[in-house]
């Protein structure tokens, strides 16, 4: 594959065609927030927190679906990208039930991470404190919708690393909801294989092992990253 | 099929015409008046007359006039023609006799009517003129001869070259030019490609799409035959929202006649090109209408966006290079290979050619539909053709682009519908959508309205879109209960510029949209609603507190 040079806050990259300007960021040790992406899965662009500034194209354009190009000069910070960032957390503190304190994912969320890291000290739009269920029917996990960002992660890690495919998305905009199969309680949704990659990937509290409480659900990623790099270097393959 | 049986076909047809046509509308808006009934009806006196022999009773779609429906039209041999408004199913007897001679108190339209007089028809030629269930009708005005033409006389280049310098621009909503577009997929490599055709049409207060669907199907179905001859493409779908149950099964019946007839299906007129189309229908979700949401809602997927590149002409259906457009689009396009592409570029503006489809609706005294030159002044179309607002009340404001779009105030009433125009006044030409308000309008109401589509439509997938647009709704609604302050519509003008410049898709970045333009125009009636805050600092941009 053909080498690409670009650069990204001046500082100048090399990378294989194909790579996403995230990718390419990150080998460089350059920092660009994101909630939807994770190792391993398709990216969706779907938080818009990864949005970066390209020089020549008026359009914002988010980082993990945005394939490098030859020359391109990108801007990852600037006073228009922190707002805007700011914003979006603002927007998802704002919509359902985030109240660290009393959440089992306190101290180990990307919510909270990313909102400390932004500088979101405080909210400015009103609380909508809708009032969504919690799934506890499964024997070894549970969901809180009202802790739930809507980033389909779990979505993914089910269908693209299990195969399973329980989870997905009913309703929409503001009403989207996660389901386990055709809404079914979790508990009673046969395609689940009980793997929990879907609770390793979630990023806040809203998928959580039964039996922690406040503060002590910590998600492994490496359970994941162990199935996707292994499957792609084909660790599983028996040469005969 | 060959020409030559294409044409006696038509001729045959042709000289089957009876001394007179009697036309009613089917179309959904006069059926919904009973003009079915009032067809059936029709058919029974004629026959009771004893004139069969002489008089057509036939099923038409729609004539545009829609808000003077049902409308019956009735065609001398010699030329004249008549038209009646308002018929119940009980007027026909009182119609038939008319033929006769007999008095007559149904209403009667004027055809020469400038509603009708400055409309320039070449998508909706034949609407309210043929029968959409028979395709003899389509074939004895020409039918798929273009298509005939394009497979045997042109190639790709020279369709495409054709299509690019007629200048015509997709008519969906953001006017992209068409023949670009084609030239992209004709060049993407890939051995299948698709053709689909956008006929979701979810704008509130749009109905042209329908009205072709209903009215002519195969013009629809010719254009898209000749699209996938230019692109290499062998399979293609006709995405229909579900709401539109009788342009789906004219659409069925269209297919079904055009395979009869070899002119759809495998070696179309006897050349090695092939062209299948299928019907998929939409579930109701005005998200559909984006076209990576059409094509995974095609795909069986949830009907969501993905961020492009890559675009659909690249990458779409099953990751196979996908041309996407409108129904209006594809309705153009036999008439360009027709006539040609400076005949088509003689209509419009520098910029924006041909003609465009607007649904005229709202606060004015002829709603219908209308299809005028690109680049006709606003004012003609709501003054002339729309006869102004209606019961003593003047103009106020007109919508146009729907959800996307914005308001134009009166006093830019004289401004050219073009796409560079309406652009410039901050609203779009969109997909036809036309909106008037008088002035009892409150249009911080109307910004309101379009929100809260948007909040309702919103997929749900990116951040910006699904919670911003909760949050301006909640905004709007606060100033128009009087709850707000300034800094309410500080926050809410932010919320503005940051859903527009970071959502994924068209609908998020384009929502923001109706609440800018009403910014603009009327940013006094927003202010008019605002309390001071607790620091007793004072409200509007003057300065002044506003007393309630
Ligand atoms: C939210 C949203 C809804 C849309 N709805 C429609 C629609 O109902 N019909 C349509 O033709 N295009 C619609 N579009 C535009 C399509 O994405 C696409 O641009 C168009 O169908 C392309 O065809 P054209 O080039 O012939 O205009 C919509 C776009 C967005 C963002
Ligand atoms: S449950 Fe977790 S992983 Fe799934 S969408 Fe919600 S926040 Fe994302
Ligand atoms: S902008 Fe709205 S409709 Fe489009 S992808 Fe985002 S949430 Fe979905
Ligand atoms: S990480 Fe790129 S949009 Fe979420």
């Amino acid at each position: 594959m053909a080498a690409k040079t670009l650069t990204i806050n001046g500082q100048q990259v090399t990378a294989e065609e194909g790579a996403t300007v995230l990718q390419v960021a990150r080998d460089a040790k350059i920092n660009i927030p994101t909630l939807c992406h994770l190792d391993g899965m398709k990216d969706v662009g779907a938080c818009r927190l990864c949005i970066v500034e390209v020089v020549g194209t008026p359009k914002l354009l988010p980082a993990c679906t945005t394939v490098i190009a030859e020359g391109m000069e990108i801007k990852t910070e600037s006073d228009r990208l922190r707002k805007y960032r700011k914003m979006t957390l603002e927007l998802l503190f704002a919509e359902r039930n985030h109240v660290c304190a009393v959440c089992v994912a306190n101290g180990h969320c990307e919510l909270q991470t990313l909102a400390y890291e932004q500088g979101v000290d405080h909210v400015r739009y009103d609380y909508l404190f809708p009032k969504w269920g919690v799934d506890t029917t499964h024997e070894r996990f549970g969901m809180d919708h009202n802790r739930c960002i809507l980033c389909s992660r779990c979505v993914r890690a089910c269908v693209e690393i299990e195969g399973a495919a329980t989870k997905s998305i009913a309703g929409r905009g503001a009403k989207s909801k996660i389901i386990s199969d055709l809404n079914e309680p979790w508990g009673e949704a046969d395609s689940c294989t009980s793997c929990g990659k879907c609770v390793q990937s979630c990023p806040t509290g809203a998928l959580f092992n039964k039996g922690s409480t406040v503060a002590e659900m910590e998600h492994d990623r490496s359970h994941l990253d162990y199935v996707v790099t292994a499957r792609e270097k084909k660790l599983w393959v028996t040469h005969a | 099929m060959q020409l030559d049986e294409l044409k006696a076909i038509a001729e045959k047809k042709k000289a089957s015409a009876k001394k007179v046509c009697l036309r009613t509308c089917l179309s959904a808006g006069c059926i919904s008046s009973q003009s079915d009934v009032l067809h059936k009806n029709l058919a029974t006196e004629v026959k009771a007359a004893g004139l069969e022999n002489d008089v057509e009773v036939r099923r038409v779609g729609c004539m545009g006039f829609c808000g003077q429906g049902p409308l019956v039209g009735v065609d001398h041999k010699e030329g004249k023609e008549e038209l009646f408004e308002f018929v119940k199913p009980d007027d026909a007897k009182a119609i038939v006799s008319h033929l006769k001679g007999g008095a007559c108190d149904v209403q009667k339209g004027d055809p020469q009517h400038p509603f009708f007089a400055k409309q320039v028809k070449i998508v909706r030629a034949n609407g309210g003129i043929v029968d959409p269930e028979n395709i003899e009708d389509y074939l004895a005005i020409g039918g798929y001869q273009a298509l005939h033409h394009a497979l045997t006389e042109m190639n790709s280049e020279s369709i495409i070259d054709t299509i690019t310098k007629s200048g015509l621009r997709g008519r969906g909503g953001a006017g992209f030019p068409s023949g670009i577009k084609w030239g992209t997929v004709a060049k993407s490599p890939g051995a299948k490609k698709y053709v689909v055709c956008n006929g979701d049409e979810g704008d509130p207060g749009a109905f042209m799409d329908r009205s072709v669907l209903e009215s002519d199907p195969h013009l629809v179905l010719e254009g898209m035959a000749i699209a996938a001859h230019a692109v290499g493409a062998d399979q293609g779908f006709l995405y229909v929202r579900a709401e539109y149950p009788l342009a789906i099964s004219r659409l069925q019946i269209a297919i079904k006649q055009a395979k009869a007839l070899g002119l759809l299906g495998s070696g179309i007129f006897e050349t090695p090109f092939n062209f299948n189309v299928d019907i998929r229908i939409g579930a109701g979700a005005f998200v559909c209408g984006e076209e990576t949401a059409l094509l995974a809602s095609i795909e069986g997927e949830r009907g969501m966006p993905r961020p492009r590149p890559p675009f659909p002409a690249v990458k779409g259906l099953w990751g196979c290079p996908t041309l996407l457009n409108n129904v209006e689009t594809f309705a153009n396009i036999s008439a360009i290979i027709n006539k040609g592409a400076d005949w088509y570029a003689s209509f419009g503006t520098e910029k924006s050619k041909g003609t465009k489809v607007f649904a005229l609706t709202g606060k004015i005294k002829n709603n219908g539909l209308i299809e005028v030159p690109m680049g006709i002044p606003l004012r003609q179309i709501v003054e002339e053709m729309g006869g102004g607002a209606p019961d003593g009340h003047s103009v106020k404001s007109v919508q146009t682009g729907g959800p996307s779009g914005g308001c134009i105030p009166a006093e830019h009433l004289d401004t050219p519908v073009d796409y560079e125009s309406l652009g410039k006044l901050g609203s779009i030409m969109g997909s036809g959508g036309m909106v008037v308000m008088d002035d009892t309008t409150n249009m911080v109401e109307i910004a309101k309205f379009y929100m809260e589509f948007c909040m309702d439509e919103s997929c749900g997938k990116c951040i910006p879109c699904r919670a911003g647009t909760v949050q301006m709704f909640h905004l709007l609604e606060k100033i128009t209960q009087r709850k707000a302050t300034k800094r309410d519509l500080d926050k809410l003008e932010e919320l503005c510029d940051m859903v527009k410049n970071t959502s994924l898709c068209g609908l998020g970045q384009t929502a923001p949209n109706p609440i800018q333009s009403t910014l603009r125009f009327f940013r006094s009636e927003y202010e008019a609603l605002l309390q001071p805050d607790a620091t007793g600092a004072p409200v509007g941009a003057n300065g002044t507190a506003k007393a309630h």
